[in-house]
């Protein structure tokens, strides 16, 4: 530990913490715009200066390791007054249309702003037109009102990996645009909307779509369906007050019944779907095609989208189950409107999801209409929903915590719920294939070691007398390890490392996601990924295939999992990219 | 073009990164500018990401998108230049071929760019043509220069 | 020791140039070539085979003989006469040369006289622009031929890294540590602490990269050594290398400079196929090479995190510090970085020793400075001075006071981040200490010498417009604040100041100083800054109530 003053206050921190750090273990908040607890300083803004004695300069808090005995200053009048001027100066670059902004009330820079009380501006206007890129109809891309902070380049290239964000140009040319000025649908872009959860202003958002979900709400003649997906419910009440983790599955409900839906379901109920027919996959390839483990997963679009543009040799390992919000989708407009006699053509199938990288999903590919028409309608993210909830009035906090989703795709199991974490489909999918291969339940149903947010978690578990590898990666950067072990094995003919693998795009799995509240930190991670697990362990069943509502599904609807039905219905088909260069 | 031996990505600690800036030289000074194909192909080869290409590509002033003229005049406006006539050797230069600093002629054949000091400071104002430089250039020299240095045919498309 | 072939190869040489009666050299740096110097160098060679002197006569391309502003240059030297400079020679005035004082003198002897046309043109002996001087790290650049490693080696190149071979790495450390030597590339860090920071940091692998991107307008130091002595600067990281513990160098050279990335990449060719560079050093087990990176044009890459960000391929943006390059440099890698003329310091305190090297300069500052003088000095060039030399001594001494005969009002050094300094505070002296109690920097040696006519609020603007287009668009205080800047010095510049305009002006250059990263934005305010506070009288003053116009 290191002991040094801030502010004449003692603080003791671990070694290697920064300035920054020890400020805020002695309860100090240095402002800053770049510093994301996520990520490494990138150092840009400048904000977060103090002074150290001994030291000529201002020093950066973010970077400037502390040291024993230091002395730090860190709101002196001098600082204040360099942090107010540097704060004037960033806002003459920026556009001063707050009111008409997507990131209003919950924007980094607007705040500081309020905070310093800039009242005037002393600086002449730099402000400079640039376009704006929706041609992903997932992430808007508004480069004027960047503050070249880099997170959205740290996320992008250095975690994910993927490199479609870059910056262009010099000085105050300086510019987020994908490499060359192509747009972002031509960029190696996955979709995943992790620029737009760490961008500390309105630079990158969300495509909002609500205003067609209100539309299709005020048409009469549209029988409305929502589902919410696992971890928007741990998430969504981050931005009304609530601790993130805080499960608002009840009061979700309530407020979708209120904001006009006619029939509300829970993912979740797709999750268990997902599970009977991927944990069959694993059992049938285990059985009968070796050749085609390990297994990997697919309910994660950005993945999905990165593996067909970058690792399409991954192809024959991928499980071609749809994942569980376009299961839904299909089952709605069949299963359900077959059910219940309504015509399929009249439902508007609008899914809420911790994702950017949904709505691109839903059109990916002809299997994304096997209900007849388009499956999903609409997938809205965590942040458009919680703008849709404020615009009808609802106080959360006055709704029913008890409501429940509607049958018969509503009921789920524990190993539904657990979808939203990273390692939770691993968990819930290893729980179904101990039974298919073994037609025996499983004693234990958690994996302590498959939780928890270490970016590669490895296990091996006794299935019925295999012995079976797994590993769970999540962030794309982490992927790309785990994928490298698996081809540099078939390179050298030996022995796969791996027998089933889950890989979600995003840092932490769904709950981590580029559609969720703002201010993600692994700390927010672990409370709503605590959220879910807590809900598993209260549910009665915690098992796919135990869920009564699946079996009356198999039963009534599509017989046995992997049946020609279900495969026509749940099932997808990938494809090479190669145009897409990375 | 780039000797075939380019490097993977990392060699005992040695990234081939250490080659962009040179193998973009090369390919600048082979088509006189780095096509996007190009840069698309030395991805490939170097398994850099394009992204980080054109991050470089656009930070370094050297470095062009686009076809220049064939010949490149150079005006230098380091301090001692700027001081003693730089400015006006730049606007005669511009009078004469009609065109503006960044600028080629229409028919391709002359580029003009500004340039940072190209360490001739005592022997103001300099201009350089392609790589032959001038030194206390007067207006009046230009013409001279330029005849010194005509107009070659346009490359013929390939 | 030198490896036999070596050593051979530099006593031949030796001897080829002992054979010959006279030597005529010519100066092939840039300022020279620019102005007719190919031209010249041509007449010369076909003057001398039109008068059958090839056996008799040598002619030697030399690096930059430092008088720039009267150039091309060109020395004969005639064993048992004193050498003849001449200036501004063009191929006519060169070809009589050959016929009217080198023909002559080599059959007539001491009786020869040189006829009045050709003195005239001949620059005085005692011109104080060399006789002030003290020729360190130039020792050599107008005597050798840059392209030949033969001549390089005749003049003492690499016979300190022969005997530093024979120390061990902990010895050179502490030999440059007691010399003092400090970088000259702006900073004035010690360099055998940079040394001692890299060699006790644990890792695999070291490297040295020499810093040739001189970006500062107005300086030419780099590119001359770089152009007329590549080999001293080879020889300084061979020697780096060894002290460190590192195999590979990088020599990070500026696009622009077109014939110095020609003549290093040259050198270090010449090294390798003389066993000087590659597996074996002069036989040695140590191993070095090194290669050129050429840079792409911008300027903040030479600030050392954006320099090694370059060559790694990156956008040249600094990084925070620590940690420092030396701990954390290259590919994560320990990496000392140090400027072309803090390299080519090096062989001459081996060879030469510390105890020499502190007998020149001032006792915090020792050794001497390379400076680039331009602007309206009457003689301009690269020369060389004591560290602790005055301002005064370099500007009305070596460079003869103004050329315009207006007075001279001021000088501008160290480029970007430095300062306008007033005529009044010419005797200041050269060094670390003195320049930055003025609020300067030494810098990496650009002088440009001001008169009474220059507007000094224009050439603030100018290195402003500068600093704006050279941001490398990091941080915001930089980015932004040098456009503002450039913005209100404008404004005063048409429209005159107002009381709040200077105040906006202060506030704003304190929050450069205090929260841009790198020194390019912390010192952007410095040129206008010190025109404001030195200059008050020409602070033009709006006509308005608060204006409080004079």
């Amino acid at each position: 530990m290191i002991q040094l003053t801030v502010n004449g206050f003692e603080v003791q921190v671990p070694e290697g913490s920064t300035i920054l750090e020890a400020a805020k273990a002695a309860e100090i908040k240095i402002p800053t715009l770049c510093k994301h607890p996520d990520l490494p300083p990138t150092a840009a803004c400048g904000l977060c200066v103090v002074k150290v004695e001994g030291m000529p300069d201002l020093v950066r808090a973010c970077s400037t390791p502390a040291q024993p005995g230091m002395q730090v200053e860190t709101h002196d009048p001098e600082i204040v007054n360099v942090r107010r001027t540097l704060l004037e100066l960033i806002l003459s670059a920026h556009p001063n249309e707050c009111l008409t902004c997507g990131r209003h009330g919950a924007c980094e820079l607007q705040e500081l702003a309020k905070d310093f009380g800039i009242r005037e501006e002393h600086f002449p206007s730099l402000r400079r037109e640039l376009p704006r890129d929706d041609s992903t109809g997932c992430i808007t891309l508004d480069p004027r009102k960047c503050i070249k902070c880099g997170r959205c380049l740290e996320m992008c290239q250095e975690q994910q990996d993927v490199w479609a964000l870059s910056f262009m140009e010099r000085g105050l040319n300086t510019r987020i645009a994908p490499a060359g000025d192509i747009s972002l649908a031509e960029s190696p872009c996955v979709h995943c909307g992790q620029c737009s959860a760490h961008c500390p202003v309105g630079a990158i958002l969300e495509f909002d779509q609500t205003e067609a979900v209100w539309e299709a709400l005020r048409d009469p003649t549209r029988h409305c369906v929502a589902q919410i997906a696992p971890s928007v419910r741990v998430s969504l009440g981050e931005a009304f007050g609530y601790e993130p983790g805080a499960n608002l599955a009840g009061q979700l409900y309530h407020a979708l019944r209120r904001m006009g839906f006619d029939t509300v379901f829970d993912t979740n109920f797709g999750a268990d779907v997902t599970i009977m027919e991927e944990a069959s996959e694993l059992a049938e390839r285990i059985r009968s095609a070796p050749e085609k483990l390990p297994l990997i997963t697919t309910c994660c679009p950005s993945w999905v989208d990165f593996m067909e543009k970058f690792h399409a040799d991954m192809i024959d390992h991928f499980s071609t189950c749809k994942s569980p919000h376009a299961i839904l989708g299909t089952l709605t407009k069949t299963y359900y409107a077959e059910k219940e006699g309504i015509d399929p053509d009249s439902i508007f199938m609008v899914s809420i999801m911790p994702c950017t990288a949904k709505k691109y999903e839903i059109t990916r590919e002809a299997s994304m209409y096997a209900s007849g028409g388009q499956d999903v309608d609409i997938s809205l993210t965590t942040r458009e929903l919680t703008r849709m909830i404020r615009q009808t009035g609802i106080a959360l906090e006055n709704l029913n915590c008890l409501e429940l989703p509607d049958s018969p795709l509503g009921e789920y199991s524990g190993a539904g719920v657990i979808f939203g974490v990273s390692g939770g489909v691993m968990e819930s999918a290893l729980r179904s294939a101990h039974y298919f291969l073994t037609g025996e339940d499983r004693a234990e149903l958690e994996f302590e070691e498959l939780r928890g947010l270490d970016g590669i978690k490895e296990l091996t578990v006794n299935l019925g007398g295999h012995d079976l590898r797994v590993a769970v990666a999540h962030g794309l950067g982490h992927v790309e390890q785990v994928l490298e072990r698996v081809r540099q094995a078939k390179l050298k003919g030996e022995p796969m490392p791996y027998d089933f693998i889950e890989v979600m795009a995003c840092p932490g799995g769904c709950i981590g996601g580029g559609g969720q509240s703002w201010n993600v930190s692994n700390a927010v991670r672990e409370q709503r990924a605590a959220g879910l697990l807590k809900e598993d362990r209260v549910q009665e069943v915690r098992t796919s295939y135990a869920n009564p509502w699946i079996q009356q599904l198999y039963r009534d609807f599509l017989g046995e999992p992997l049946s020609e039905k279900a495969r026509h219905l749940l099932h997808t088909r990938y494809q090479p990219r190669p145009e897409y260069l990375r | 073009m780039l000797s075939a031996d380019t490097k993977p990505r990392r060699t005992s600690g040695v990234r081939a990164d250490s080659g962009l800036l040179n193998a973009l030289h090369a390919l600048q000074a082979e088509h006189g500018y780095v096509p996007r194909q190009e840069a698309m192909a030395l991805s490939r080869r170097l398994g850099v990401p394009l992204a980080r290409i054109f991050e470089v590509l656009t930070f370094y002033s050297y470095f062009r998108l686009e076809e220049p003229g064939r010949i490149t005049l150079s005006v230098c406006d380091g301090t001692s230049c700027h001081l003693q006539e730089g400015p006006v050797l730049l606007k005669a230069i511009q009078a004469l071929l009609g065109i503006g600093a960044g600028e080629a002629t229409p028919d391709g054949a002359y580029q003009l760019n500004v340039v940072r000091c190209l360490g001739c400071c005592s022997c103001s104002p300099v201009l350089m043509v392609d790589d032959k430089i001038y030194s206390q250039v007067d207006p009046a020299d230009l013409p001279g220069i330029l005849k010194k240095h005509p107009p070659t045919a346009p490359k013929e498309a390939n | 020791m030198p490896t036999p072939a070596l050593k051979q190869t530099r006593e031949a040489e030796q001897a080829r140039q002992a054979g010959f009666v006279c030597r005529v050299f010519c100066c092939a740096g840039t300022a020279c070539l620019s102005a007719e110097g190919q031209d010249v160098w041509e007449a010369l060679c076909d003057a001398r085979s039109t008068h059958r002197l090839d056996e008799r006569v040598d002619l030697v391309r030399t690096g930059c003989m430092g008088l720039c502003s009267q150039g091309p240059l060109v020395r004969v030297e005639i064993a048992g006469a004193a050498p003849r400079l001449y200036g501004t020679v063009s191929p006519m005035l060169a070809r009589l040369i050959i016929t009217e004082h080198v023909t002559p003198a080599l059959t007539r002897g001491d009786d020869f006289v040189l006829p009045e046309f050709l003195s005239s043109h001949a620059l005085p002996d005692d011109l104080a622009f060399f006789t002030q001087q003290e020729r360190v790290v130039l020792d050599r650049i107008d005597q050798a031929d840059p392209e030949r490693i033969q001549d390089a080696l005749a003049h003492g190149a690499y016979s300190a890294l022969a005997d530093a071979l024979e120390c061990r790495p902990a010895e050179l450390i502490e030999e440059i540590r007691t010399s003092g030597l400090r970088g000259r590339g702006g900073g004035g860090y010690p360099t055998g602490q940079k040394w001692a920071n890299a060699a006790g940091t644990a890792a695999e692998q070291r490297f040295i990269i020499c810093n040739g991107d001189e970006g500062d307008p107005g300086a030419y130091v780099d590119r001359s050594i770089l152009e007329g002595d590549p080999h001293a600067v080879i020889e300084g990281m061979l020697l780096a290398g060894h002290a460190v513990g590192a195999r590979r160098g990088y020599v990070y050279v500026r696009a622009e400079y077109e014939l110095a990335v020609r003549r290093v990449s040259t050198a270090i060719k010449q090294a390798r196929e003389q066993g000087i560079l590659g597996d074996a050093v002069l036989g040695s087990p140590f191993r070095f090479d090194c290669e050129v990176i050429t840079a792409a044009g911008a300027f903040v890459c030479g600030e050392e995190t954006a320099l090694i960000k370059s060559i790694e391929g990156q956008r040249g943006t600094p990084r925070p510090r620590p940690p420092y390059p030396s701990e954390r440099g290259l590919w994560g890698c320990p990496t000392v970085i140090s400027n072309v003329e803090t390299l080519a310091n090096l062989p001459r305190i081996i060879a030469r020793g510390a105890d020499w090297f502190r007998t020149i300069g001032t006792t915090d500052s020792p050794g001497t400075k390379v400076f680039s003088l331009a602007g309206r000095a009457r003689l301009a060039g690269l020369l060389e001075v004591p560290m602790g030399t005055s301002l005064r001594t370099v500007i009305d001494t070596l460079g003869g006071g103004s050329k315009t005969g207006r007075p001279v009002c001021g000088v501008q050094i160290g480029g970007l981040s430095g300062g306008l300094i007033p005529a009044e505070q010419l005797d200041t002296t050269l060094s670390y200490e003195a320049m930055s109690e003025l609020g300067s920097v030494v810098g990496s040696g650009g002088m440009i010498v001001l008169d009474e006519d220059d507007d000094l609020l224009d050439l603030a603007c100018y290195f402003l417009q500068y600093a704006v287009e050279e941001s490398c668009g990091r941080c915001a205080a930089c980015r932004i604040g040098t456009h503002q800047l450039l913005n209100l010095a404008t404004k005063i510049r048409q429209n005159g100041a107002t009381d709040a305009d200077l105040a906006l002006i202060d506030r704003l250059a304190k929050t450069m100083q205090a929260t841009s990263l790198c020194g390019l934005g912390k010192a952007a305010p410095r040129p206008l800054m010190s025109f404001l506070r030195n200059w008050p009288e020409r602070i033009p003053r709006a006509d308005t109530p608060d204006g409080g116009a004079a």
